[in-house]
């Protein structure tokens, strides 16, 4: 019943680049980062603009694990 | 009555033409047949990224999200903030684990989380469950839409019963002939009023209200008290726990998966995890719409806190401004509406319907029991906001979100290993359902004054005495966070006792290679003959 071996492509679905995902997770459950109001930025006070700029850590960061593990990348 | 004409005419004009847009959507990207779930379900599996953008934004930022997270800033300050690492973090964290759900969905036509449940744990019961939880979770959220879309017509002075009844009807009627690609093409319109009103909205506002630091000052001297603009030691766990507790439980919720397995191919879902958080930008800011009603003064219609934002438009735009923002939030409600009523409907229809009445209905059948159902559960959704409280769907979608964290282990888990037996993960969900409702059940409501179910935020000392590890000692957490664990724990225990015994192990339908398979190529829309409508190929 055991289904047929099937060649293995480790680099797709499981790449050491994924593990950079861990960082935009982490940094925005850091309170003690921007639990302040100084200093503020437009108006903004440190907890509402850091938390808003943190947006931009998390898109940089799956833009650049995108770009490294794209199929048609490694494939073919 | 009289004062809110234009803003009724120019609401009701937008709502007609995105009515007119559903129903011509059946005749976007025209498939061969409508008769299939892949078609009528998932809008033939072709969405590009462009589609998909709109479609799971409009998807996941409901029309709820937008009226509600800027009440609870009025309400309760900087904790309503969650809602931006919530869906900051959100992205990062599925990028991986959405692009394996997409893949073996593709290869075995998948058309639900339960499908993938059923053929990788091979546990009929756990399917089941799964299935279960994501329609009791679903049905209150449907619910929810419609009191965005109530919030709206009280502020404009209008009747809401009535006028609910007919916008759900006219939604009813579109879902059912078009399906997905219904609120794939109304997804366009939404979203472009809602991103127009909103940008508008932040620079107008503070430009009326004299600046940024002004709104601030104001929401800080409104919680002077308690220094709420910023958290504090009491509720800083609790922002932490539901921002990622939240996170986590998102892409469990059916309505996200539809979105996601309607795409074309690996990389549509990957490069949306970058996109996407443009939506979060702008959730960001609308929450803050909570603090311009401060500073401008704003007092929500009796005592109900979600009218604050239509109520704050009402007040500083001009009507017919005012009309196409409450426009945008109503259209707003029925994006989501619609595809959270097709997920509950794939739902019945593939894990229940086919699994346990008809296993041998066609392709054809499944369809049309679909459509017929995605009828019933949008009824079920009017008739609940008439006879029932609101408040009560409030509660129930609370709930909600407790309870579909609880298929993390059979999904998300799944896609990776199949360590864990398929007794744990049957015998965790118990678990983790049980202690989330009791905690929830413990939870009074400071402002209705309702014993219980009065919010997710538990607080430690009901169990010991947080003073003891250095937290506050009115520290609380998410219940979801706690009941994911404790579900997570037993699954490990029983899964250890079961390998002990030597208990059989179901049988994975899947091959470590469908995870990481792609669509064979770009192929034009429609043409997805290869996917067959059985859950798994024969071995």
């Amino acid at each position: 019943m055991a289904p047929p071996p099937v060649p293995r492509r480790p680099a797709a679905g499981s790449s050491r680049w994924h593990w950079l995902l861990v960082v935009p997770v982490v940094i925005p459950l850091l309170v003690f980062l921007y639990n302040s109001k100084d200093p503020y930025l437009f108006g903004f006070p440190r907890f509402y603009w850091l938390q808003l700029a943190f947006i931009l850590i998390g898109v940089a960061t799956t833009t650049l694990v995108y770009q490294l593990t794209k199929s048609g990348a490694q494939r073919r | 009555m009289s004062g809110h004409v234009t803003e009724i005419v120019i609401a009701t004009v937008l709502f007609l033409v995105v009515s007119g847009i559903g129903f011509w959507a059946a005749r976007w990207r025209r498939p061969s047949t409508m008769a299939h779930l892949n078609e009528w379900g998932l809008g033939g599996r072709s969405f590009g990224s462009w589609v998909t953008w709109f479609l799971v934004g409009g998807d996941l930022y409901t029309a709820y999200t937008f009226v509600a997270v800027p009440a609870l800033l009025f309400g309760a300050g900087a904790a309503g903030f969650f809602a931006v690492p919530y869906t900051v973090i959100v992205y990062p964290m599925v990028f991986a684990v959405l692009a394996r759900l997409w893949s073996v969905s593709h290869r075995h036509g998948f058309v639900t989380p339960a499908d993938f449940v059923r053929a990788r744990s091979g546990s009929s019961t756990m399917a089941l469950l799964v299935a279960v939880t994501g329609i009791v979770a679903t049905m209150p959220y449907i619910a929810l839409q419609l009191v965005g879309i109530e919030a709206v017509l009280k502020a404009m002075h209008v009747e809401p019963r009535f006028a609910l009844i007919i916008a759900f009807a006219i939604l009813a009627a579109y879902t059912y002939q078009s399906g997905l690609r219904a609120p794939a093409l109304i997804a366009f319109v939404k979203d472009s009023l809602i991103y127009l009103v909103i940008l508008v909205a932040i620079i107008y506002l503070p430009y009326k209200l004299g600046g940024w630091h002004k709104i601030f000052d104001a929401a800080d001297t409104k919680f002077k008290a308690t220094n709420g603009t910023l958290l504090n030691s009491a509720n800083e766990w609790q922002y932490v726990t539901l921002a990622f507790g939240s996170a986590l439980a998102l892409f469990l919720y059916p309505h996200s998966i539809t979105g996601v397995l309607a795409s074309r191919s690996r990389n549509v879902i990957k490069r949306n995890m970058s996109a996407l958080p443009a939506y979060s930008f702008l959730l960001g800011l609308i929450a803050l719409l909570g603090y311009m009603a401060i500073a401008a003064k704003t007092k929500p219609i009796g005592t109900d806190g979600n009218t604050i934002v239509p109520v704050l438009f009402d007040q500083m735009f001009p009507q017919w401004f005012a009309g196409i923002a409450f426009a945008a939030v109503a259209i707003g409600a029925l994006v989501p509406a619609a595809i959270m009523a097709i997920a509950a409907a794939n739902l019945f229809t593939r894990n229940i319907y086919r699994e346990y009445l008809k296993p041998d209905a066609t392709p054809a059948e499944e369809a049309a029991v679909s459509k017929i159902t995605s009828l019933v559960v949008k009824i079920g959704a009017v008739l609940f906001i008439l006879f029932i409280n609101p408040q009560f769907s409030i509660d129930l979608q609370l709930i909600g979100g407790v309870i579909i964290l609880q298929t993390l282990p059979a999904v998300a888990i799944g896609l990776y290993t199949r360590w864990l037996h398929r007794w744990g993960l049957v015998a965790g969900w118990f678990a983790g359902m049980a202690l989330g409702l009791w905690m929830l059940y413990q939870i009074p409501n400071a402002a209705t004054k309702h014993a219980h179910f009065g919010g997710s935020a538990f607080p430690l000392s009901k169990w010991f005495d947080p003073t003891s590890i250095g937290l506050n000692a009115k520290a609380t957490v998410y219940v979801g966070f706690v009941a994911v664990l404790f579900n997570l724990l037993v699954a490990v225990i029983v899964t250890l006792i079961c390998r002990a015994a030597k208990a059989p192990d179901g049988v994975d339908l899947t091959n470590p290679d469908d995870y990481v398979a792609d669509a064979p190529s770009e192929a034009p829309p429609g043409l997805t003959g290869d996917q067959l409508p059985e859950p798994a190929p024969t071995t």
